[in-house]
């Protein structure tokens, strides 16, 4: 029951959200231009840090909306929360 | 009935007005209200209550809290019967009945205590050492272990009781009501936090409840009773008694179990839940855990009678027990004095207090000397004598630096050995906070190191073992506490006066000196794990602290080690010349204490384990007999069998139906999803493989989703309501999945695209009739649209009314036949069904389940996904090139498709099976292998995706995934399931109108 900040709906309980997975990572504009590996580096390839991660999930049982959250992998605690499309924020405190 | 002859005439917090009686071995006895099961057995001088886990030895009640080791029964009968219950937990009530485990056929004859006879074969390890060949033989012989090991019983019935789960928020939660978890919850109560404090006793009080201490010049306990009566004034604080936290986990979230009526017995009204799971978030949370006594490493310091002091203490004084006739009380530090004093107060025969200190402190020799309690120095225990119960003990001067005895034994003559080693604070919560314990040589114990959490300790839990101190820190950390949630000034309130004697420093004893005369000294009592065990693992080489806990099972109980950590740690410390701090302890997980299953499931059992879904139709398919499978959540009809039909003769007679004549299904559950927006044609191009430009109002297409990595995810048909506005079918399974995966692409790649989508799933009743007479039915029941096949062709929908029920017709079919999808609102399904079914009389008209539609489309050659398709199928694979666009710059997939291996020639691909024993249907799933040889592994080549007997062509048939299948036509291929091998032609997959025409007809 951790409370995740929809930008939409404000804290809900975390069992509202489904995780998406590592955030920020854009489809390529043109795939057909891609290598096999570099294109199995876009399908597959994600990073497992230990610390800061930023990911994306979506207020699945509530407004439907996805968005970005930095996490700590560590401790679990969230350190930001933002929109969509929004650039990545510098990791607070 | 017997006596209560260790119970007092007067004293104690029992409820004398409500005797009870109660049932322990089969045997009855009496007790009081507000006794536990061990003060009440104690109370009848019952000291023998089970038999140990590994050795099977006699043992007795050693603490009276939720840290004891031994005293494990089975609680209840039948389906209520409850394994592993602290017998000082178990809150007495009327006719409560119990039983020891661990023993067989009875706790006082135990055929298991041979095992005692056989010590010096079950060493530490001695599983892994011995059990480890043959390794086929394992099962064998974990049959005979877990059976001689007899951890209580699970009951086997379902349970009767109810139990709930709620959520709460709170600004400061506070883990224990002792003295310094009642003050916490004052400061922070106070000045309007909301509080929320738990313990696990029925009682607050904590460590009170078993003292004779004065606070304010008064009985402590009337402090404690201002305090809870302030506290329950305050409209922001929740009291919950009976409720033990469990668990600490991420974001200060705590788990607590509430007891709400196992105190009560059991009972026929569940108005009540029996427990209730507590999820709390809280903003900061106060420790006020308590600290637990360490018993003494000595020989024999498992029988029936030695028992830790603190506990000797709190029996006389909650509950007015004497735990023996005659004691001695063994100690290294200050805290058993008064508790001596408190034994003798209550009538114990207490013969002296045994200090290993050279020189205790003064203050305690006057007191002793008044109650005529010698006082021996510099010496300690060494060995219990007695079997089933103490019948005495020897005592040894102790050599200045601890290893060995000196001189002869003085033996005393007691029933109760009453023994302290010290204080260990409660650092589990702490612990799964994520703090890392920190060793403190002052009290040779660990404390609480580094917060990770919003959290603090208090009192005892922080080491702080003096009653003004934790009152102080109770305050304090309260006060602050609340603070940091935005209440008060973080100012404590004035600390009351105690009556406190303060306290000298311990002497460090881990390990008595044997006595020699092979006694076994345990460290851990609920895993028979004894300080010989520790050796032989350090001997061995187990020198990390969680090696030893794992190779030795020490710490590894139901009480996980709350006794015996400290002890085993501090052993395997000496003997490989460590400090404590540099082995450090083992990690602590939850639960604190064990939690029923039930609790944790609460509501989500049986029928409410997992929502249903049902159509709007679905009471009419169980008026006609309709049998149900389960598609996703939903219940569909698998078939309608008349009267002494099998599934088969069923399935044959409906899917006859439908290829002569009229056949009707209930199709509601297809997943229905509106697009609608400027970018919607944009959208349907991207994540369908084929092209969507020239679909044109009032048609619709069939399209194929794939995975970015070109595999395929969804099939459905999507029809064009307006320019900007489609009707998407999803399968049934896959209807929320394929919603989620349009939004997700849209809200997280498309930021620009203008598209909304609304799931209609269940706003339609789909009822599909199919058959040569389906266009003849619809046409009596629909004057407004023209169905003839030049104006209302196949693949196209028209808006119109069926049976006077506005209706949206798709005329698409997944049988193979003429076939029109009728929607209408789902308010209006049973009456549309209803119509259909009169007026196809006529027509013999069938209603038919999914089993029936599985053989239709299979003989089709139509795929389902998730049967034909296992997320490692392309479009290619399925033989379905066609669908997928060349011209199209990009759709989801597309680059997927064209790796190298997506374009291998022996890829698994679908074909027809015809078996060549035609009474032969192939098992779904059966391996189609190159090779028979008679037994597995054989070469396998692929499996049977789809199996059945088709009516149509009086024959069974198949459809499978074929290593190169498609350049296999006409091959014999042997198919193996189950041992049995079947040999079946390899055919193109479509066995039924192969030009389409009865479908366009």
């Amino acid at each position: 029951m951790h409370l995740i900040a929809c930008p939409w709906c404000g804290p809900r309980d975390e069992v509202e959200y489904a995780y998406g997975g590592e955030g920020h990572i854009a489809r390529p504009a043109r795939p057909e231009a891609l290598s096999d590996g570099a294109y199995a580096d876009y399908l597959f390839m994600r990073r497992n840090p230990k610390g800061v991660h930023a990911e994306r999930w979506v207020h699945a049982a509530g407004c439907r909306r996805w968005f970005n959250v930095l996490r700590d992998t560590v401790s679990h605690r969230i350190l930001a929360v933002y929109k969509m499309g929004e650039p990545r924020p510098e990791a607070g405190p | 009935m017997t006596d209560q002859r260790f119970r007092n005439a007067a004293g104690g917090r029992i409820d004398r007005s409500r005797p009870l009686t109660f049932q322990f071995n089969g045997r009855r006895y009496d007790g009081f209200g507000g006794d536990t099961l061990a003060s009440a057995l104690l109370a009848n001088g019952v000291r023998l209550v089970g038999r140990s886990f590994k050795y099977h030895r006699p043992r007795g009640i050693v603490a009276a809290g939720s840290e004891e080791s031994n005293a494990l029964v089975q609680l209840g009968t039948g389906a209520r019967t409850e394994p592993n219950v602290r017998a000082t937990q178990a809150e007495m009530h009327d006719e409560l009945s119990a039983a020891s485990v661990n023993c067989w056929p009875s706790v006082e004859v135990d055929v298991g205590a041979i095992n005692s006879a056989l010590a010096a074969f079950l060493p530490a390890g001695f599983y892994y050492k011995t059990f480890m060949w043959p390794p086929r033989a394992w099962r064998f012989y974990e049959w005979f272990i877990r059976r001689a090991a007899g951890l209580g019983r699970a009951p086997t019935e379902p349970d009767p009781d109810r139990y709930e789960k709620t959520y709460a928020h709170c600004d400061v939660a506070v883990v224990g009501a002792g003295p310094a978890g009642l003050a916490a919850a004052l400061a922070a109560g106070r000045v309007g936090a909301r509080v929320i404090l738990a313990d696990e006793s029925s009682e607050f009080g904590g460590s009170l409840l078993g003292e004779a201490a004065t606070i304010a010049a008064a009985p402590a306990l009337d402090w404690v009773a201002g305090a809870m009566a302030e506290l329950a004034a305050l409209p922001e604080v929740r009291l919950l008694p009976r409720t033990t936290v469990f668990g600490y986990y991420d974001h200060n979230h705590l788990g607590l179990i509430e007891r709400v009526t196992d105190h009560l017995g059991p009972r026929t009204d569940t108005t009540l839940p029996r427990q209730r799971l507590w999820k709390v978030l809280a903003r900061q949370v106060v420790l006020a855990t308590g600290a637990i006594e360490r018993p003494l490493v000595f020989d024999d310091n498992d029988r029936p009678g030695v028992m830790l002091a603190s506990a000797a203490r709190t029996y006389a004084n909650r509950w007015a027990v004497r735990a023996g006739d005659r004691a001695i009380v063994v100690t290294n530090n200050d805290s058993a004095y008064p508790a001596a004093l408190d034994l003798s107060e209550a009538g114990v025969n207490v013969q002296a207090v045994i200090d290993a200190r050279e020189t205790p402190p003064d203050a305690w020799r006057e007191p002793l000397r008044v109650r005529g309690i010698d006082l021996a120095a510099g010496r300690t225990v060494a060995a219990a004598l007695g079997r089933k119960r103490v019948e005495g003990a020897e005592v040894y001067e102790l050599a200045a630096d601890g290893s060995r005895l000196i001189g002869a034994a003085r033996c005393y003559d007691c029933d109760l050995i009453a023994v302290s080693g010290g204080w260990s604070p409660t650092l589990h919560l702490f612990s799964q906070s994520g703090g890392r314990p920190r060793f403190d040589a002052g009290i040779a114990a660990f404390v609480p190191g580094e917060s990770r959490q919003a959290e603090r300790s208090v009192g005892a839990a922080r080491g702080t073992f003096s009653l003004a101190g934790c009152l102080a820190e109770g305050f304090a950390g309260g006060a602050a506490a609340a603070l940091a949630c935005g209440f008060g000034d973080g100012v404590a309130p004035p600390v009351p006066a105690t009556g406190d004697t303060p306290a000298g420093p311990l002497r460090p004893l881990w390990r008595v000196p044997t006595a020699g005369h092979g006694g076994k000294a345990f460290v851990d009592a609920q895993n028979d794990v004894t300080a010989d065990d520790v050796e032989l693992a350090a001997r061995e080489g187990y020198r990390s602290v969680e090696h030893l806990k794992r190779y030795t099972t020490t710490g590894m109980g139901t009480d996980q080690g709350k006794t015996s950590n400290v002890n085993a740690l501090a052993i395997l410390a000496d003997l490989t010349n460590a400090t404590i701090a540099e082995v450090g302890t083992t990690t602590f997980r939850p639960p604190y204490t064990p939690v029923t299953y039930g609790a944790l499931a609460g509501r989500s059992v049986g029928d409410r384990f997992d929502p249903v879904r049902m159509t709007g139709l679905h009471q009419w398919h169980e008026a006609a007999g309709a049998l149900f499978e389960d598609v996703g959540q939903w219940k569909r009809p698998w078939y309608y069998p008349r009267r002494g039909e099998t599934l088969h003769q069923a399935v044959a007679r409906e899917c006859g139906a439908v290829r002569a004549s009229l056949g009707i299904v209930d199709a509601s559950t297809l997943g229905k999803i509106d697009i609608q927006g400027p970018d919607a044609l944009k959208l349907l191009n991207l994540v369908y493989t084929n092209a969507w430009d020239n679909l044109e109002v009032g048609r619709c297409r069939y399209g194929l989703m794939l995975k970015e990595d070109g595999m395929v995810f969804d099939d459905g048909v999507t029809a064009r309501l307006g320019p900007n506005h489609y009707h998407m079918t999803t399968t049934t399974g896959g209807a929320a999945r394929v919603m989620g995966w349009l939004e997700e692409w849209v809200q997280c790649e498309w930021l620009d695209m203008r598209v909304h989508f609304t799931s209609t799933t269940t706003h339609w009743t789909v009822v599909a009739i199919a058959g040569p007479n389906a266009r003849r039915l619809l046409a009596e029941l629909c004057p407004d649209i023209d169905l003839e096949s030049a104006a209302f062709p196949f693949m196209a929908w028209r808006d119109g009314t069926v049976a006077g029920i506005p209706a949206r017709v798709f005329r698409v079919s997944f049988s193979g036949e003429q076939s029109y999808e009728i929607n209408v609102p789902s308010s209006c399904g049973v009456a549309l069904w209803q119509v259909l079914m009169t007026a196809g009389a006529k027509y013999d008209i069938t209603p038919y389940g999914t089993e029936t539609m599985h053989v239709l489309r299979a003989e089709k050659g139509f795929v389902i996904v998730g049967q034909e398709t296992d997320g490692t199928t392309t479009p290619q694979d399925l033989g379905m090139d066609w669908i997928v666009s060349k011209k199209k710059t990009d759709f989801i997939g597309k680059r997927g498709l064209t790796r190298a291996d997506c374009g291998r020639a022996d890829r698994k691909q679908l074909v027809g099976l015809l078996p060549e024993n035609s009474k032969d249907t192939l098992q779904e799933g059966a391996q189609i292998v190159a090779e028979i040889r008679p037994k597995p592994p054989m070469p396998m080549e692929g499996h049977v995706t789809s199996s059945y007997w088709s009516a149509a062509l009086g024959r069974p048939f198949a459809l499978a995934l074929l290593m190169g299948g498609r350049a296999r036509h006409g091959q014999t291929v042997a198919v193996s399931s189950y041992g049995t091998t079947s040999w079946a032609k390899v055919v193109p997959p479509i066995f039924w109108d192969k030009e389409g025409e009865r479908l366009r007809g």
